[in-house]
């Protein structure tokens, strides 16, 4: 073979960093792709990418944010979530997301941007820039989780595309390959997933571009490669898999607001006071407790972000 | 069939399976992330199975005159019963923490919660009634009343396909299940009344 590529046991500490491992294992996968051989190598290769445990990331802490609760385990994060490109139960995406390849990966930019164009990861994500920030999660259905999330902030990703001034919100769009996202065979939703925020919703230092989480590369169950982290969104707001952003002046459509225009909005900001029709939002199952918690007003980041939406009706705007 | 009771028992047994199967995985953590939401899923999801069960004693025993059917009839919707009170139990004591107020505030708003509740009030009160000495004391009127088994049946599907997000391909199964047992049973009038006017024309 003309490449010798370590297995990821035989590299020690001071070997090289974890985060040019990552990036050198990416490009030598990219490579082997254009060789004959590229599928073999692949499959023999990628499982350490595959593997719910993923790659380890370097990452800073920031804990400008962070909460103080105690975490959820790795296994209730990773083992229960709504992902319904691989299924519509809670186990399934952990199932059917197992090989699931998520590199190489491109994302298309376009719309009112200076740089449009598309994009590898790794050209637009700087692996040693990340950071770890530990946000409370709750999905609209009233489970919640709090997650040790690795990425970096939207704003500096968004920025390196130089959104124009026509730019008033962002949509994002998820990857539809039924033949990869086996949940796509069934029209549960209209695919591809689709998601929008104002931008200075996006611009918001609390927002994230996240790739991993538990200082790991993102399992594909998660949203691998790329996903969105907006912790005072319901859940559905933080779209994974993404291969498209778009900037543009006017509000986008996002899929479950297109599935159930009464019960999704576009906005979606945690609010116990707002009820979802079928159920109440007042409290949350927190992943690996018994009693339920009181859900808090924008998913308790109310100090930081209440002024994105001073004189909106919050109930009109659910 | 002399041995009657012994098929009872093994229904009995395989009847108590899922509860038992769900207990268990309770006390070895294998419920996974959310087992207050698993336990209503699967419990919810056995009451309709057995109710659905129930409904089909009578069409099969008619088709294939497999009249020792009857004899597991009202186990049978006992185990719904069981099954279904199990779930209302849960999603008061688990889920509501027997917030009083919240509860009738969810089944008054929500008509998925008010249709299931329905449905469980029809359940208990043929739980109740489904003893031979009531049975006895209610004469003619014990079969209109435990007819009213169809209207919870269709509670529990409706409660099933509004409650779902977005994936309605498993209870859009029962319904279809459902509708099937509801043809079968009116197809099943038109005929007795054929067989009487044939055995009427017969005389004249
Ligand atoms: C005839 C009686 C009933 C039957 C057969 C029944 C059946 C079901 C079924 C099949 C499900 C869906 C399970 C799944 O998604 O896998 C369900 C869910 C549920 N049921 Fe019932 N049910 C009954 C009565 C009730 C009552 C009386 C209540 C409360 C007042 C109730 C509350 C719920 C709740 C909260 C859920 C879960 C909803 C969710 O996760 O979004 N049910 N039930």
């Amino acid at each position: 073979m003309l490449i010798k590529v370590k297995n990821p046991a035989d590299v020690t500490e001071n070997d090289v960093t974890d985060a040019q491992l990552f990036a050198q294992r990416r490009s030598f996968i990219r490579a082997s792709g254009q060789i004959a051989l590229g599928t073999a190598l692949g499959t023999l290769f990628t499982p350490s990418i595959v593997d719910a445990r993923g790659q380890p990331l370097k990452a800073k802490k920031n804990t400008r944010f962070n909460t103080s609760e105690t975490l959820s385990s790795y296994q209730d994060v990773t083992s229960y979530n709504n992902f319904y490109e691989f299924g519509t139960a809670k186990e399934d995406p952990a199932i059917n997301a197992r090989h699931f390849k998520a590199q190489p990966w491109t994302v298309k930019v376009d719309g009112a941007v200076n740089k449009p164009g598309n994009y590898a990861f790794e050209d637009i994500i700087n692996l040693n820039q990340l950071e770890e920030r530990i946000y409370r999660f709750r999905c609209v259905e009233a489970w919640s989780m709090v997650v040790p999330w690795v990425g970096v902030s939207l704003a500096s990703f968004i920025n390196q595309f130089q959104p124009s001034s026509k730019a008033k919100y962002v949509e994002f769009t998820t990857l539809y390959d039924p033949k990869r996202m086996p949940g796509q065979n069934r029209a549960v939703l209209n695919w591809p997933y689709v998601e929008g925020l104002r931008m200075d919703e996006a611009m918001h230092p609390l927002s994230m571009m996240v790739v991993g989480l538990y200082g790991e590369v993102l399992p594909n169950q998660n949203g691998a490669p790329l996903r969105l982290m907006v912790p005072w969104k319901y859940g559905f707001k933080n779209i994974k898999s993404i291969v498209r952003i778009r900037f543009s002046e006017h509000q986008p459509k996002n899929t479950w607001q297109i599935a159930g225009p009464k019960e999704y909005g576009f906005y979606a900001n945690v609010n116990p006071q707002v009820d979802h029709p079928r159920w109440s939002q007042k409290r949350e199952r927190r992943l690996g407790e018994f009693l339920k918690r009181e859900t808090l007003m924008f998913n308790g980041y109310a100090d930081e972000v209440a002024s994105l939406y001073q004189g909106m009706d919050l109930r009109k705007n659910f | 069939m002399r041995n009657i009771v012994y098929w009872k028992l093994l229904l009995f047994a395989l009847s108590l399976l899922p509860a038992v199967a769900l207990v268990w995985m309770a006390l070895q953590n294998q419920l996974g992330a959310n087992p207050v939401e698993k336990l209503i899923h699967e419990t919810g999801e056995w009451g309709l199975r057995f109710l659905l069960l129930t409904l089909a004693i009578t069409p099969l025993r008619k088709k294939f005159s497999w009249n020792v059917l009857l004899k597991f009839r009202r186990m049978l919707g006992l185990f719904a019963f069981f099954y279904a009170f199990t779930h209302f139990a849960i999603y008061l004591s688990l889920e509501h923490f027997f917030d009083w107020q919240e509860i009738l505030k969810d089944i008054a708003k929500r008509p998925y919660v008010t249709v299931g509740f329905v449905g469980i009030v029809i359940l208990t009160v043929l739980a109740i009634t489904s003893f031979n000495g009531i049975r006895r004391r209610l004469g003619k009127r014990w079969v209109v009343l435990h007819r009213s088994v169809y209207v919870a049946a269709s509670c529990a599907v409706f409660h099933y396909l509004w409650l779902v997000k977005a994936d309605i391909l498993e209870p859009v199964i029962y319904a279809v299940i459902w509708l099937v047992l509801l043809a079968v049973r009116r197809q099943a009038k038109p005929t007795q009344q054929q067989s009487t006017l044939q055995a009427r024309s017969q005389q004249v």
